[in-house]
């Protein structure tokens, strides 16, 4: 009886979204809009700040104080060279400089690593030495793509079910479900699986459809891929449960679902690394799935990890998944 | 003595401000309609609303079949509310669909769909449906799983008066299965002709409860003559109660022979001269003060 109510539940809404064409292109459209978008221009670069790595530093402290008199330039100081490089090479910083030996370390494939080396050429830092990062450059494409799939995903999961089911409290849709046998379990886990079935379907084909175009790095596994994409997509669906279980107007759900997106889509390190942000941000950064998503699958796809490497992030997106879904369920209102 | 089909004993809802129903009991026996009528506010609503398990009440008691209502009257219960939205973008044959498979026990979907005069938009969107059409598919869903109990709440506001009718003749037809309905409604007239026993409530309390004619008989003994305001000019010294109402004057009165012995005494012309028997708007308003559609 609970799978055929269920499958009745589900087919129904499956329908409703399928039908509703405007709502299936715009969910497919938006994405590739902004991957094509990144792909033309190649300089989204919303940090205007440059990154650059300092190695022993305390060495040559007269160097360093030349260098860190030019402005909007922030200074890391590292200690592992060669782990240094491999952020270098995924715009995780935008040069390494090693003081002491006057070396440097740019990512020919960075615009911002190539302003860089033009700004520091011409200070009073004296002659450098070019050194050029091992193994394969990273674009900053390749490094955006993974983000910007999870924050499609992001976005479809909070507001398609969000606002849905708020609207569904409105206007009398989900009393009229509360006066048959089904229950809100039930009705939740419709709601999970609708979504995450579209929202799968979706990514692949919009995985698939950018990649003819742009053909970014994929180093990994495709189906390690999508499993940290459906875990991560059915944490953020539960969120958007969590955040609609009571709220019974769209203005409030609205407000309510860009007050978590907004940061989550600023702060998950979708669009910079928050290598040398505020430790306080990163904290908050390890709250939002987002943040889990983006760096599970920035591994998969640059790094080629495997399951094992990005386990940390996965029991994270489960755990939460879990936590929103029972808070969802055990305090969600039909009325 | 039979069991009811549904009995309510001495229901109570407390809101913090308001004591919405304030210790209401009565029964359904199986296969009767029951008309619960009321003005706005009077907690009818709240009433049906616990009965249909969308409200949990303060205290009381309710059994269906001689059980505390469960599982079984769940499925077992049709209910239709006053408004509820539709899905969008499926059809009337998909969401028919969709809520009988909610049910362990179905109804003959084609059948339901002739009986509700829906056999002609079966593919149309919920969206493009008159509100005829949209009342009638409201109605065949609350009997998808073919149920003992139907709850009908205001079923025909906001109908045009042929839809209206035709809408009863929908509802004679369930009665006349056997079915147990309870009917919220502001149309005295629809109480009148499908209810056969009716509760009236004000202030969260059951004010009269009988059959629609028992109910009359026990607060009127009298008849209305009704005529033109401007063919009544000298209403004097008339030794029955007089009220204007809509251009038109009533006159109380339990004697109508000597009623129109002194009309004709004054002269007044008798050509417009209407004699009406109370009726449940009568009643409605002699209980509880109030127009029913105030």
């Amino acid at each position: 009886m609970f799978l055929k109510r269920f499958f009745a539940l589900l087919n129904a809404r499956n329908k409703e979204f399928l039908r509703d064409r405007s709502a299936v292109s715009w969910n497919i459209l938006m994405p590739m809009l902004i991957v094509a978008g990144f792909a033309f221009t190649f300089n989204g670069n919303f940090a205007d700040q440059y990154k650059i790595g300092l190695v022993n530093a305390a060495q040559a402290a007269g160097l360093v104080d030349t260098l860190q008199a030019i402005k909007y330039i922030e200074y890391i100081k590292v200690t592992d060279i060669e782990a240094a490089k491999i952020k270098v090479q995924r715009h995780q910083l935008d040069m390494l400089i090693d003081a002491p030996q006057r070396r440097y370390w740019i990512n020919d494939e960075s615009p911002k690593g190539y302003l860089l080396e033009k700004i520091i050429l011409s200070s009073n830092a004296g002659p450098l030495q070019k050194q050029v990062v091992s193994g394969k450059q990273i674009r900053y494409l390749d490094w955006v793509i993974p983000g910007i799939l999870a924050m499609n995903m992001m976005f479809s999961a909070l507001f398609g079910v969000g606002y849905v089911i708020v609207r569904y409290r409105k206007n009398g849709m989900l009393k009229r479900l509360k006066a048959t046998p089904v229950t809100a379990l039930e009705y939740l886990s419709v709601q999970i699986v609708s979504r995450l079935i579209l929202i799968m379907a979706i990514t692949i084909f919009i995985f698939y459809a950018t990649n003819l175009f742009v053909d970014y790095a994929m180093h990994g596994s495709q189906l390690s891929l999508f499993l940290v994409f459906a875990l991560g997509t059915i944490s953020m669906i539960s969120l958007g449960l969590l955040i609609a279980a009571r709220v019974s107007s769209e203005e409030t759900a609205g407000g309510l679902l860009n007050l978590f997106s907004w940061p989550m889509m600023f702060l998950s390190g979708v669009w910079f690394s928050l290598e040398g942000t505020n430790p306080v941000m990163q904290k908050i950064a390890e709250v939002f799935p987002l943040t889990h998503v983006t760096a599970a699958a920035r591994s998969i796809m640059i790094d080629g990890a495997g399951l094992q490497d990005v386990s940390y992030h996965l029991i994270i997106l489960i755990a939460q998944s879990i936590v929103f879904l029972a808070i969802g369920a055990l305090t969600f209102r039909w009325e | 003595m039979v069991t009811p089909l549904l009995e309510v004993r001495n229901l109570v809802k407390h809101y913090p401000q308001v004591q919405a129903v304030n210790g209401v009991s009565f029964s359904l026996s199986a296969g009767t309609c029951f008309g619960l009528l009321g003005p706005n506010g009077a907690g009818k609503t709240t009433t049906v609303e616990i009965l249909e398990g969308i409200n949990a009440p303060t205290s009381g008691e309710i059994l269906y079949k001689g059980e505390p209502v469960g599982k079984r009257f769940r499925n077992e219960a049709g209910i239709m509310f006053q408004s509820t939205a539709l899905q969008d973008f499926i059809s009337v044959r998909e969401t028919l669909q969709m809520f009988a498979r909610l049910y362990p026990k179905n109804a003959d979907l084609d059948d339901l769909m002739k009986r509700c005069a829906l056999t002609e938009y079966v593919e149309q969107d919920n969206r493009k449906l008159s509100g005829g059409q949209r009342q009638r598919l409201l109605l065949a869903i609350a009997l998808v799983n073919d149920p003992d109990m139907i709850f009908l709440d205001e079923p025909t506001t906001g109908l045009d008066p042929q839809a209206r009718r035709n809408f009863w003749d929908l509802i004679e037809s369930i009665k006349a299965q056997g079915k147990t309905i309870l009917l919220t409604t502001h149309y005295m007239d629809e109480a009148y002709v499908l209810c056969d026993a009716i509760a009236i409530m004000d202030h969260g309390k059951i004010i009269a409860q009988g059959t629609p004619k028992q109910l009359l008989e026990a607060h009127f003994n009298d008849v209305i003559l009704q005529l033109p305001e401007a063919s009544f000019a000298d209403s004097g010294d008339f030794p029955y109660p007089l009220h204007k109402h809509k251009g038109q004057v009533e006159i109380t009165t339990q004697d109508v022979n000597h009623a129109i012995k002194e009309l004709l005494a004054r002269h007044i012309s008798l050509t417009h001269l209407q004699i009406r028997s109370r009726n449940l708007d009568d009643l409605f308003l002699e209980l509880t003060g109030k127009q029913l559609r105030a």
